[in-house]
């Protein structure tokens, strides 16, 4: 059984910061199917469309049958541990760092043999093992070997905790508490385990129902946030910037129309103030403190969390101006990804469809509710994935966008959603 | 029916030499394989214009391979081979060179494993080794061959009730060979206790069932019996030679190497059963990697390789003299060396070279390769099996 973590000491302030060190991060081409799969936290492995052997490690070819038409495709992830080793020398700093480190060999029931990193709960072989996937702190997909059973404590082995963001015991900035989806963030990370929450408020004189309750929970510390001013931004970054582990940057401005319904640029220059550039802001002033504490001990700094919308694919033309400033945040975050990636620091963009929100007022069901997206933030923390598609509108708009995304922006444009 | 493969009649292996092994060089592998070809130039007497025949395996001579060779030695080949397959190289290496000087295309080939060590360079080798070392081995937790031989040795020692004790013998007696090998990195006896009482690299695998990584170079000549005769060369002959890549890639964990799937034909060329056998120099990259060696050669059956060392002293004056110099476990691995390492040794034996670390007279020895671990086992697999020139 997994030991439950224990919540953190107080930091000695005399000692070093210990800084990250990446895992190997060097992947062929074809093998970056294995982490485009596993940044949503699907398991794939590349099946043969003519023999269906299934392949791993990853190939250019069939080793059945030769045939070049290879797909990645789910796996259940079942079999059975054949050997098990525990590391106690590694030629790499980051294993190093954090031997001993143990490994095994499974043989899927599916057929491959796969080099596994084993969670602690797995038994000695020959134990049945669930196969699941991982993203680690290079941003690279692993595979690691966890037991059937999920056990309470599991998430809090060392190993699983390397590899997610885990909100438990750690301290997060949420940008906008005013919200509802924002109130609801708040308070599903404090049932999550939080240690602290920083909670951004934009107009103190503003008093929307339930930001008053949010501030009694003794997690919960609101402070005073605007990202469309650089100030406001850097004086939180140099007054928390050290602290804080995980941001969650949901702050949105949404209003709802095209091109010619609203003459002029003030309300499209609102929403990319704080969509965008509100973004960029952030991101200079917190991104840099996050990088320095990325290997902080059990609570180090770990993520960034943007709310975007499924809008950012494609542009939802009666909304699209919102969609245009998402769409510019997205690609922004994308940078940011690759800014942090270094660090070992997990940039999650989340693409939620419609929320139930006034914005969305004359928009048909299904619809998100603020606790959906909330909850869809804790999971993806927890497991460690880096792009998540709540609900079924959103799920649907990925499935016709990767299908065609020039038939999915015909649909849009003749009045389609 | 498979056609029967022409027998290696009439081909020589001489000039058995080894460029003395540094624990970290700083200079580069073409200093090493220079400093090979120059020692085979001397042991045989001929310029090196008369080397008409080269092979070259190393993993330290990036960018270049054994072409790049030929220019930065001033050589001139008219048959050139590259062989960068690690422990299995000196197998490999002599079975293309017999084939050349039998059929004419060289008359001297010169057979060199040459690899430099730097501080650093393992590990940088390591995470570029294969393209599913990189995607698929590297990452998880960079271990390097120790990962999955542990995983390899805890799933043998479940499957066939081996103890460590069992791979100490092999580990120990290599030992007492080493310190009658002036070549060897370890100049320091081994006791068993010692060998249990090392630290832990990856569970069950301890400090001294690993190889020391190293520079250095082995190297021999191949040319036809003959001319080894008028150059006044002790040499030993080839009585037969197999190799097999990929074998039983259905196995799920390594537990045989392809040995076992051509081993009968080995035996055949040779007109010897593995009784007849007087020395053998297995690859032994790991202790488990031996004992698959000792079952998949034929010396015992599968998993009876705790018994069969039980029951056997493994030192040259032994009841079953195993890897006579030291072996890799002892001498340390160069590299690509290391896959010749046994030829060099076993020509040694068979040609009266092999001072006090003698077979006393033996006159039939087996040499087994193994490499490429690039994910999940090594896998070439090679044997030749030489005799003393009558």
């Amino acid at each position: 059984m997994t030991m439950p973590l224990l919540p953190p000491r107080r930091k000695n302030p005399l000692l070093r910061t210990q800084q990250i060190n990446l895992p190997p991060q060097a992947r062929s081409r074809v093998a970056l199917g294995l982490t485009a799969a596993a940044a949503e936290g699907r398991l794939e492995l590349q099946v043969c469309s003519d023999c269906a052997s299934v392949q791993y490690p990853p190939r250019e070819a069939c080793h059945h049958c030769l045939s070049p038409r290879l797909r990645w495709r789910p796996q259940s992830g079942e079999g059975v541990l054949l050997g098990a080793t525990t590391l106690h020398h590694s030629n790499d700093p980051f294993f190093r760092e954090r031997l001993p480190w143990r490994l095994g060999l499974v043989r899927l029931t599916a057929g491959p043999a796969l080099l596994v990193h084993l969670h602690g709960e797995v038994g000695e072989a020959p134990a049945p093992v669930q196969v699941g996937v991982r993203l680690d702190r290079a941003g690279q997909a692993v595979l690691i070997g966890l037991p059937r059973e999920r056990s309470e404590h599991m998430a809090d082995d060392r190993m699983l905790r390397e590899m997610t963001s885990n909100p438990k015991f750690r301290k997060v900035l949420v940008t906008d508490g005013k919200s509802a989806v924002g109130q609801a963030i708040v308070r599903a990370l404090v049932e999550s385990g939080a240690d602290l929450v920083w909670v951004g408020h934009a107009e103190p004189w503003k008093k929307p129902p339930g930001f008053a309750d949010l501030g009694s929970l003794p997690q919960v510390t609101p402070v005073p946030l605007d990202l469309s001013n650089g100030r406001s931004v850097s004086e939180l970054a140099g007054e928390i910037g050290g602290k804080v582990d995980i941001v969650v940057n949901n702050a949105d401005v949404h209003r709802t129309c095209g091109i010619a319904a609203r003459p002029g640029t003030d309300v499209a220059r609102a929403e990319m103030e704080i969509n965008y550039f509100g973004l960029l802001r952030l991101a200079q002033a917190f991104g840099p403190p996050l990088k320095a504490r990325s290997a902080d001990g059990v609570t180090h700094a770990c993520a960034w969390v943007n709310l975007l919308s499924i809008y950012a694919l494609s542009n939802y033309p009666p909304h699209g101006t919102y969609s245009a400033s998402k769409a510019a945040a997205l690609s922004l975050s994308q940078c940011l990804r690759a800014e942090l990636q270094p660090a070992g620091i997990r940039v999650i963009h989340l693409f939620p469809g419609p929320i139930d929100d006034e914005w969305n007022q004359n928009l048909p069901p299904p619809k998100l509710a603020a606790a959906a997206i909330a909850a869809a933030v804790v999971e993806a923390l927890r497991e460690g994935v880096e792009d998540v598609y709540p609900g079924e509108v959103a799920q649907e708009w990925l499935e016709r966008w990767r299908d065609n995304p020039k038939v999915l922006e015909r649909e849009l444009a003749a009045g389609g959603h | 029916m498979t056609p029967r493969r022409d027998a290696y009649d009439g081909v020589a292996v001489a000039a058995p030499v080894t460029v003395p092994y540094l624990r970290y060089s700083t200079r580069g592998a073409h200093w090493f394989v220079a400093q090979a070809v120059r020692a085979l130039t001397q042991a045989c007497g001929l310029a090196k214009e008369h080397i008409d025949g080269l092979t070259v395996s190393s993993f330290s001579l990036a960018p270049d391979t054994a072409v790049g060779v030929t220019q930065h030695l001033g050589l001139t080949p008219r048959w050139l081979d590259h062989i960068p397959t690690g422990g299995a190289a000196g197998v490999m290496a002599l079975r293309r060179a017999a084939r050349a000087v039998q059929a004419g295309d060289a008359e001297v080939v010169a057979c060199v494993a040459a690899d430099t060590n730097h501080v650093d360079s393992f590990r940088q080798m390591l995470g570029s080794f294969s393209s599913f070392a990189r995607d698929a081995g590297y990452p998880y937790g960079a271990g390097g061959p120790n990962s999955i031989f542990a995983i390899v040795t805890a799933h043998y020692m479940r499957a066939f009730r081996a103890k460590r004790e069992d791979f100490g013998r092999i580990a120990v007696d290599q030992r007492a060979n080493a310190l009658k090998n002036p070549n060897a990195l370890f100049k320091k006896a081994l006791s068993l206790d010692e060998y249990m009482a090392a630290r832990v690299i990856a569970e069950p695998i301890h400090l001294y069932d690993c190889v020391m990584p190293c520079a250095g170079a082995e190297a021999f000549l191949v040319m036809r019996e003959a001319r080894a005769r008028d150059l006044g060369l002790p040499y030993a002959i080839v009585r037969g030679a197999i190799e097999r890549h990929n074998a039983y890639a259905e196995d799920p964990i390594l537990v045989r190497g392809g040995w076992r799937v051509d081993r009968d034909e080995l035996y055949a060329q040779a007109g010897a059963c593995p009784s007849d056998i007087d020395f053998v120099q297995t690859y032994d990259d790991y202790p488990v990697v031996v004992m698959m060696q000792f079952e998949d050669l034929g010396f015992c059956d599968k998993g009876a390789g705790p018994e069969f060392v039980r029951s056997r002293t493994m030192t040259h004056d032994g009841t079953f003299p195993n890897n006579t110099s030291g072996g890799q476990l002892s001498s340390g691995q160069a590299g690509a060396a290391g896959g010749f390492l046994g030829m060099t040794e076993a020509i040694r034996q068979l040609t009266g070279q092999a001072g006090e670390h003698a077979v006393a007279g033996a006159r039939l020895g087996l040499v087994a390769g193994y490499g490429m671990l690039t994910y999940d086992r090594c896998l070439c697999s090679g044997a030749v099996i030489l005799g003393r020139a009558s």
